[in-house]
């Protein structure tokens, strides 16, 4: 059944243990709609296996979470139609064109052939590649791919999207305008759930949460968690909560 | 099922735009056939002998003119001594010698017995027996004739103990075997790398995220190569036909029946590679070297099993391309139907049952790690 409380998701207690190792230990969080929540943590720290779950590729050991207002563990499916989600290897087809990529993640998500093709006339006029509608995706930029596969990873209009270190290996400029496409994405409604490697992008994000060893060590605004731990950047926060939580 | 359609377009469009693999996958049966089918044969056709006579007598010679009568043999050397056949032998250029004793006829009349060494290049060890029983069997023929009017039956000793099936013609065993062999490799291999390809490009993840299910990504991603392979099944089919003149005398029907409980079985053993792996390398050696050799070596295609020893004979049993195999040749050449097949069938559907519950299952653990 569906609850709506003004949040996209809602974690509570989430656990999950791979035999005697607790890969997330006990997270609790909330994402209001329309949010960009950025998920921090080294390498090991968790996060890749905390949103494993949200997405339901990974069934929980304990705990409760909502996700689009369903229950991952009862209503997996209906959890899986109210996302979008980019990897941080790339998630476009290579051999295909641009047309057929959206027509095959279009088509996934049960998208009427008349939506996808508006979808993709859409999608090639905002990026001005109306004349490379026929071309392989393997023939663009990274960049492009890159602003391509979030937009198709958005296609269906789902409620919240889940972006794997979405910007790995390309420049700051093309990362500017990967954010711009967030933040147009938001502003029509869709939750982002972001992890990065990035500090400097964690300052584009509505709220982060920090994670190490399994757990959230911190969590609120960039500039709330500042102020608490008297840092002037993100990286610092970083730094000092993986050196051992002193604020 | 719109998104089903969705996928299974998709995984068209992979094939198609990746045209060296789908050359290779459509000139290959045809190919094979015609290398099997004139190379690879069993048959004799002028090889070339030598022959040592120190009797030159009437018998001899005209054991000789039978021998060289039909186009099997081609007299290349007329030897004069032992020590030449050595040297022509190393040479290669002759593939058997025979050695006539001295006095044969003599020997023949007073004895009633004769001696004839024959002598083949067994580089090749089953060109060489092929070539010692034709000879045998030559030889054997003109005693007979010979023997009909006398009344103590005369001999001549051969050294050779091989037979030979007469009626064997080589199409009609490599065209069956040739279906089994290639349907094993365009279902297992291809479908083992195109699964861990997803897997390799990171898009495996966008698709388990998505609202189609497991199964469904599974089916979706075998029915282009169980289409694939069907088509390179009445390829090998047609062209074994018109070519070799290798019948189908049993119902096509049941042939494609039973070849799609193959082809099912060998997609899930493709699945199961690539859920042990995420490499398409690892993926194409392992269903090289885990299912292909198997398949050539084990299902009788090139070596007979009868011939091997009993513990791998048992294990044979094991291969699903064994069953397969003895049933598409049943089919093929002798026409059987069910009613004799079905003990065969029941074995290769349980294998589909068992193999493709073992992939699903292994495949859905996978998605939990």
């Amino acid at each position: 059944m569906k609850k709506s409380n003004g949040y996209s998701i809602e974690v509570s207690n989430l656990t999950k243990k791979f035999g005697d190792f607790v890969a997330v230990d006990s997270i609790s969080f909330q994402v209001k709609k329309g949010e960009i929540f950025g998920f921090l943590g080294a390498n090991g720290a968790g996060k890749s296996t905390a949103m494993r779950m949200l997405c339901g590729l990974l069934s929980p050991t304990s705990g409760e979470a909502t996700v689009g207002g369903y229950d991952i563990f009862s209503e997996t499916e209906k959890v899986k139609r109210s996302i979008g989600y980019m990897s941080q290897k790339f998630s476009l087809y290579e051999d295909l064109t641009i047309g057929e990529n959206i027509e095959f993640y279009g088509g996934i998500y049960g998208l009427s052939k008349l939506q996808i093709k508006e979808k993709t006339e859409q999608l090639l006029e905002k990026f001005q590649l109306t004349e490379k509608r026929k071309s392989l995706i393997s023939s663009l930029p990274l960049g492009w791919k890159q602003k391509l596969a979030f937009s198709v990873a958005i296609v269906h209009n789902p409620e919240i999207v889940f972006l794997d270190e979405p910007t790995g290996g390309v420049d700051p400029i093309t990362r500017r305008q990967f954010w711009e496409l967030i933040y147009e994405a938001t502003n029509s409604g869709v939750t982002v759930f972001v992890t990065t490697h990035y500090m400097d992008e964690a300052e584009y994000c509505d709220r982060i949460s920090m994670m190490s060893e399994g757990k959230i060590m911190a969590i609120g605004s960039p500039r709330d968690l500042k102020s608490e731990y008297s840092s002037s950047n993100v990286d610092e926060i970083f730094v000092k909560i993986a050196r051992g939580g002193g604020k | 099922m719109k998104q089903f359609r969705a996928f299974v377009i998709k995984e068209f469009y992979h094939i198609l735009r990746d045209y060296r693999t789908l050359l290779i996958l459509l000139a290959m049966p045809p190919i094979l056939i015609l290398l099997f089918g004139y190379t690879i044969t069993n048959e004799i056709q002028d090889a070339k002998i030598a022959i040592l006579d120190y009797s030159k007598d009437a018998t001899t010679s005209s054991i000789k003119s039978k021998l060289l009568a039909g186009n099997y043999f081609k007299l290349e050397y007329e030897l004069n001594g032992l020590d030449e056949v050595e040297a022509i032998f190393r040479k290669g250029s002759i593939r058997e010698a025979i050695v006539f004793e001295s006095n044969f006829e003599e020997n023949l009349a007073k004895t009633g017995i004769a001696n004839i060494r024959i002598i083949a290049d067994a580089t090749d060890p089953n060109t060489a027996s092929t070539l010692l029983s034709y000879t045998s069997s030559i030889i054997k023929s003109y005693l007979d004739e010979i023997n009909e009017n006398v009344e103590m039956p005369y001999s001549i000793n051969t050294e050779i103990r091989m037979r030979y099936n007469e009626e064997l013609r080589g199409a009609y065993l490599f065209v069956p075997g040739l279906i089994t062999v290639i349907l094993m490799l365009v279902s297992a291999m291809m479908t083992s790398i195109s699964i861990t390809r997803e897997k390799e490009l990171g898009t495996m993840e966008s698709l388990l995220v998505s609202p189609m299910q497991p199964l469904q990504i599974i089916i979706a991603k075998m029915l282009p190569y169980l289409f694939l392979a069907i088509i390179d099944a009445v390829i090998i089919l047609i062209v074994g036909n018109a070519v070799f003149g290798v019948p189908v005398r049993g119902s096509v029907l049941l042939l494609m029946v039973e070849g799609i409980l193959f082809i099912i079985t060998a997609l899930s053993l493709g699945l199961l590679i690539s859920t042990i792996t995420s490499s398409q390398q690892v993926a194409l050696m392992m269903s090289l070297m885990g299912l292909m050799l198997p398949t050539i070596i084990l299902s009788g295609f090139i070596y007979p099993i009868s011939n091997m020893p009993q513990i791998i004979q048992w294990l044979t049993h094991l291969i699903p391309a064994k069953w397969f195999n003895l049933i598409i040749k049943s089919i093929m050449l002798k026409g059987a139907g069910l009613d004799i097949l079905w003990k065969e069938t029941l074995i290769l559907a349980g294998f589909a049952v068992f193999f493709i519950s073992l992939s699903l299952k292994k495949f859905n653990i996978r998605l939990q790690k």
